[in-house]
């Protein structure tokens, strides 16, 4: 008698071959937290930005802000008050309508004095938000805004529940298309399909996360088919032989990372415009490009991403050149050259793009000591302790060229000019007007060499050959699951 | 006699490597040729180049040197430190110095050694010399149990006797007639103390925490061909042989010295 269900399983696993309705997706890094709102993390945002929590606004895959909660808006004509209209029947995943007055908590929380939100930036330009009705909220700004709506579309910016508000970081509560359902701490998050989801349902009934950083175990874990997909294929070397195995897709995708040679501006000799200059020109990004990342990445000249519009082609004003290097360096008053350290964070970018910039800088006589260090160590010791003359580091941030204004962010820029550019910025609409700004930011950073800049990182993702409906591009840090499914 | 001369032809290589390293290397190993990298053996690049299209012939020598000079300078502070303790143990038997020193080496031996040492080069930064210290401190207690041991027997016999009833100090004795004549089992637990430095330093540096780069050691250059084993091969084999080499000759030479200097064993080819 039990034999029978045995074999009618098998029959089917084997003839129809069941509607697969559940994805495995590995990721690097894990979060250390599910609270988008309240950490740094990019890895929180990958996991769960538009699976489980939405903003007022949303990223599209192609970069583009395209309505989330809100339906529609209206700006005022001098650019101060956003009506946003909120879409109806939007439920949280512990069953509570959401609201303008969560809107309203949402922001109010997330600007409010002693918020943790990383980005407060986002939400600085906010003077009140007031709920007109049910459904509509009214936002009012001190100063306008060009950027605002872009603001809303972050991680950070997503809207959360008063009721749960307080237990995100264990137990996440959004109005996404997928629900949290369990967290393995070092191993994996697991999702399901919402079916209160006020929008299009998700084509997969669950969704796993798993958390692999190790590159050689990442290789293995995808040829072993142990994953789906993995986004962020942690080593760039293995991806011909993805290409050529028939089983598997391969994804080159942009990111918003600005991968930097970061120099430590305050401190000597780095002080000196003609010594970060000199670094600047003894660096030559493609062979970091083919030696690090195996060909994946765009050259960037200054600190913005090349596939926005506002870009300027800059790397002219860094080219490779050696001999300029000596020159700049001499007249530095550092003709034999100088020592410095070089700390280097886990990813590949990072350990072997140091080694091949060391060795380029040893080539006009800087020597420049590599200390490799673990996030948690580079984040204390490097980051916030600004303990480093050299470090390197990808931005993945989206448009976030505003940290050169922040005197106090590691590298330590912060020139006055370059804040006055900023804060023009962020009060002018205008998209002319903007562009022209942007490019003068751009080319401001890049005139003071501020930092190395080295190029554009791209992000592989290699998946089965039948999954469908992945991101190609990471307009910001996110694995969104809700257009995914399977061509079988 | 044949292990002997196996291991000391296979150890007397590397050394070579590493000295003829310091003035002659096929190719600069400083110097990265990204375009040439991956490059599988060929007359030019007799073991092929690795994925910044250094000559890894030339790495191996470099690394050579760092195992090397790592080991050395391990075994010198475990056996500076540790027979000098030994020896004192011994003159001091059964008195409370003995039981101080032996039970902190005790103490000692009951840690894992590889992961102290990982410990210590993550506390104070990884690096060559911090290695040093973290495999010199673990082989402290085996030269002063082996020299204390080796003591405690020299200690009775009649010769010791009469140093001491001529007078001497228990330290000079210690020096002047202990001491030359344990020399042969210091020396053979040397080599092996070395091969396991070898090892240990392959595996910090494996893990991150021995030499730093440039510096080339055998141990990041395996854990730098992990992710391309599956399509350059030889990026793990030949710093992979190098080490099971180096690490084979030495315990035969071990074996073959302990032969070869054991007065049993000299009497019965005699």
């Amino acid at each position: 008698m039990r034999l029978i269900p045995i074999l009618a399983a098998f029959a089917l696993s084997a003839g129809t071959a069941i509607a697969q309705d559940s994805i495995t997706v590995a990721i690097q890094l894990e979060p250390p937290n599910l609270d988008p709102t309240a950490g740094a993390a990019g890895a929180i945002d990958s996991v769960l930005y538009s699976n489980v929590y939405e903003g007022l606004t949303r990223f599209a895959s192609d970069g583009t802000i395209i309505p989330g909660l809100a339906d529609t808006w209206e700006i005022s004509d001098d650019g101060l008050t956003y009506t946003f209209s909120l879409r109806d029947g939007v439920t949280f995943h512990d069953g509570t309508t959401m609201d303008a007055e969560d809107v309203k908590f949402s922001l109010d929380r997330a600007r409010g004095d002693d918020s943790t939100n990383a980005q407060k930036g986002l939400f600085a330009p906010i003077d009140t938000v007031e709920v007109v009705d049910p459904l509509t909220v009214r936002v009012t700004l001190s100063a306008p805004m060009g950027n605002f709506l872009f603001n809303m579309a972050w991680g950070d910016a997503v809207i959360v529940a008063p009721e749960s508000a307080d237990t995100l970081a264990t137990l996440p509560i959004g109005t996404g298309a997928f629900k949290f359902q369990d967290w393995a701490q070092g191993d994996r998050i697991e999702l399901v399909r919402n079916p209160d989801y006020w929008g299009t349902p998700a084509h997969l009934e669950r969704a796993t996360f798993k958390f692999i950083s190790d590159p050689t175990a990442a290789f293995a874990a995808v040829m072993a088919e142990d994953v789906d997909a993995f986004v962020g294929f942690p080593a760039p070397e293995n991806l011909p032989q993805f290409e050529a195995d028939s089983r598997f897709q391969v994804l080159v995708g942009n990111t918003e990372g600005e991968t930097i040679l970061a120099m430590n501006n305050k401190m000597p000799p780095f002080d000196n415009i003609k010594v970060r200059q000199a670094v600047a020109h003894a660096i030559d990004r493609q062979s970091i490009i083919d030696g690090a990342m195996f060909g994946l990445g765009t050259p960037i000249g200054t600190h913005f991403a090349p596939h926005h519009p506002a870009y300027v082609d800059l790397t002219d004003l860094s080219q490779f050149d050696p001999e300029l290097s000596k020159k700049l360096l001499a007249e530095a008053g550092f003709a034999d050259g100088f020592e410095t350290t070089l700390k280097l964070p886990p990813p590949s970018y990072a350990r072997r793009g140091g080694e091949i910039i060391a060795s380029q800088l040893r080539a006009v006589g800087i020597t420049a000591k590599i200390e490799n260090q673990e996030w948690a160590q580079w984040l204390e010791n490097t980051f916030r302790g600004k303990d480093f003359g050299l470090t390197i580091v990808s931005h993945t941030e989206p448009m976030d060229f505003s940290i050169y204004a922040n005197p106090d962010y590691y590298f330590q820029y912060g020139k006055p000019e370059f804040i006055a550019i900023m804060d023009e910025l962020n009060a002018t609409t205008a998209p002319d007007a903007r562009t022209a700004l942007m490019q003068d930011a751009q080319r401001m950073i890049a005139q003071d060499y501020v930092n190395g800049f080295l190029f554009e990182l791209a992000i592989p993702t290699v998946a089965k050959a039948d999954v469908q409906g992945l991101w190609l591009n990471q307009p910001t840090q996110a694995v969104d699951l809700t257009g995914v499914s399977w061509a079988n | 006699m044949r292990n002997l001369i196996l291991g000391a032809a296979l150890t007397t290589v590397f050394v070579l490597a590493a000295l003829i390293s310091f003035i002659f290397t096929p190719y600069d190993i400083a110097a990265l040729d990204i375009p040439n990298k991956l490059q599988q053996p060929s007359a030019q690049h007799w073991f092929g180049t690795d994925h910044f299209g250094r000559d890894i012939f030339s790495m191996i020598m470099v690394g050579a040197r760092t195992s090397i000079a790592v080991a050395v300078l391990a075994v010198g502070i475990g056996m500076g430190l540790g027979i000098p303790l030994g020896l004192t143990a011994a003159a001091r038997r059964g008195g409370w110095l003995d039981e101080i020193i032996m039970r902190g080496n005790d103490l000692v031996f009951a840690f894992p050694a590889l992961v102290i040492a990982i410990l210590i080069t993550a506390v104070f930064g990884a690096s060559a010399v911090n290695a040093i210290i973290a495999i010199g401190i673990f082989n402290i207690p085996v030269f002063a149990r082996l020299s204390r041991g080796a003591a405690l027997g020299l200690w009775s016999r009649d010769f010791i006797l009469s140093a001491r009833v001529a007078g001497k100090s228990s330290a000079r004795i210690s020096v002047e007639h202990i001491l030359p004549n344990i020399g042969n089992l210091m020396i053979v637990q040397g080599t092996i103390q070395f091969s396991l430095g070898i090892l240990a330093e392959a595996g910090l540096s494996y893990v991150g925490l021995g030499a730093q780069p440039p510096t080339p050691s055998w141990g990041r250059m395996l854990a730098d061909a992990q992710t391309l084993v599956s399509i350059a091969p030889h990026l793990a084999l030949f710093p992979g042989m190098a080490i099971i080499l180096t690490v084979l000759g030495l315990n035969l030479m071990g074996d073959g010295l302990r032969d070869w200097l054991d007065p049993r064993l000299r009497v019965l080819r005699a």
